[in-house]
């Protein structure tokens, strides 16, 4: 019998790889940019430095891999709680739509915005 | 000084009520005294109506498990003074129908662990001759945690997705499923993974955990279960990759 389920182990495993991947990168990325940079602790680096950093193809695959594959573990886990926490079984197909839609989008945006730099 | 505790107790008597009703008993309280010798005092001394399972008394059969205070426990496991000053609710497992007082319908867990093919599957059995089939203890670890289920239903009870899906193969079935698949005897692996990984399967847990809190027997289906989600999505991966590996 090949159901809609068949296709899980997919989603399953973005949604497992994002949440490895979130947990190392996001709690250390978010330190540096949201709290040490702004309040000081680090000196902030220069805007043509940030740049070129930015535009050596490792980061952007890196930073590519850790926003994508966050929005997908995102989207898995907000599917489910719409499914299970809000009971709402019946819109099943919708919320996968929404929500992977959702990480399609910002996958696609995110490939857009670096590789346009 | 306490000396006795109430229990109250759900009571359903389809030939009496439609609905279940709860019933206060007064028993002694022991300090060596578990829940279900609570139960077993009011059965020979305030009301022989009371229906329950039980066999073992000592955490082996799996055949007393009950809601106290809406956790699901081995009640022959559990200390009535855990409970003091009281009182205890008692009531049948969660998540499956009940058929009178604290007895529940087990039937579709049955079935859904047969599913599973909880025995050893060969391809060829060897021939009696060429003796047993050897192990190392290493081999034997491997496995050794989940063949400690008693087939109690607690997990069945504590796990959310099981009321909310009723189809769920469930935690005990899946880590059973584990037991056998990493056995090196078995070669049944394939099978259940079929059906594990359809509608039903793995995928319908979302690790909430509940099922490795309860187990009296530290089994951990919740771990059993992410272990063959991850092994699962690599062979997904795998036969997408590769379509010509598929034997
Ligand atoms: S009576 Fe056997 S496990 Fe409790």
């Amino acid at each position: 019998m090949k159901t809609r389920k068949s296709i899980d182990p997919f989603w399953w495993s973005l949604f497992g790889t994002g949440g490895v991947i979130a947990a190392l990168c996001l709690p250390a990325l978010l330190f540096l940019n949201g709290v040490a940079i702004p309040l000081g602790w680090i000196e902030a680096p220069s805007y043509e430095h940030v740049l070129t950093l930015v535009k050596n193809s490792l980061t952007r695959l890196f930073l590519f891999v850790v926003i994508s594959l966050s929005l997908f573990h995102w989207a898995h886990r907000f599917r489910f709680t719409l499914y299970d926490g809000l009971q709402l079984k019946h819109l099943n197909q919708l919320i996968a739509v929404l929500c992977y839609g959702t990480a399609m989008i910002g996958t696609i945006a995110s490939l857009y915005t670096l590789w346009g730099l | 000084m306490q000396t006795t505790i109430s229990l109250e107790i759900q009571r359903y008597r389809p030939e009496q009520e439609s609905e279940p009703v709860y019933q206060s008993y007064e028993v002694p309280l022991r300090k060596d005294w578990v829940i279900l010798d609570a139960l077993n005092y009011i059965k020979d001394n305030l009301d022989g109506s009371l229906s329950y399972r039980w066999s073992c008394r000592m955490g082996v059969c799996g055949s007393c498990g009950m809601m106290a205070n809406g956790t699901p426990v081995l009640t022959c496991a559990t200390f009535l003074e855990t409970y003091a000053p009281g009182p205890i609710r008692v009531e049948p497992l969660i998540n499956f129908p009940v058929i009178r007082d604290l007895i529940i319908d087990m039937s579709e867990f049955i079935t859904k662990l047969k599913q599973m093919k909880p025995w050893i599957v060969r391809e060829e059995e060897q021939p009696l001759s060429d003796g047993e089939y050897l192990q190392t203890p290493d081999q034997l670890t491997e496995y050794k945690q989940y063949s400690m289920c008693i087939n109690c239903m607690l997990c069945y009870a504590a796990c959310p997705i099981v009321g909310l899906e009723p189809g769920f193969l469930g935690p005990a079935a899946i880590a059973l499923a584990q037991r056998y698949n990493f056995d090196n005897r078995d070669q049944g692996k394939k099978q259940r993974t079929e059906i594990l990984k359809e509608d039903n399967g793995i995928y319908e847990c979302t690790f909430v955990g509940e099922c490795s809190i309860v187990c009296p027997k530290s089994v951990d289906p919740a771990g059993a279960i992410q272990r063959y989600k991850v092994a699962a999505a690599a062979e997904w991966w795998k036969s997408l990759l590769l379509p010509w590996g598929n034997r």
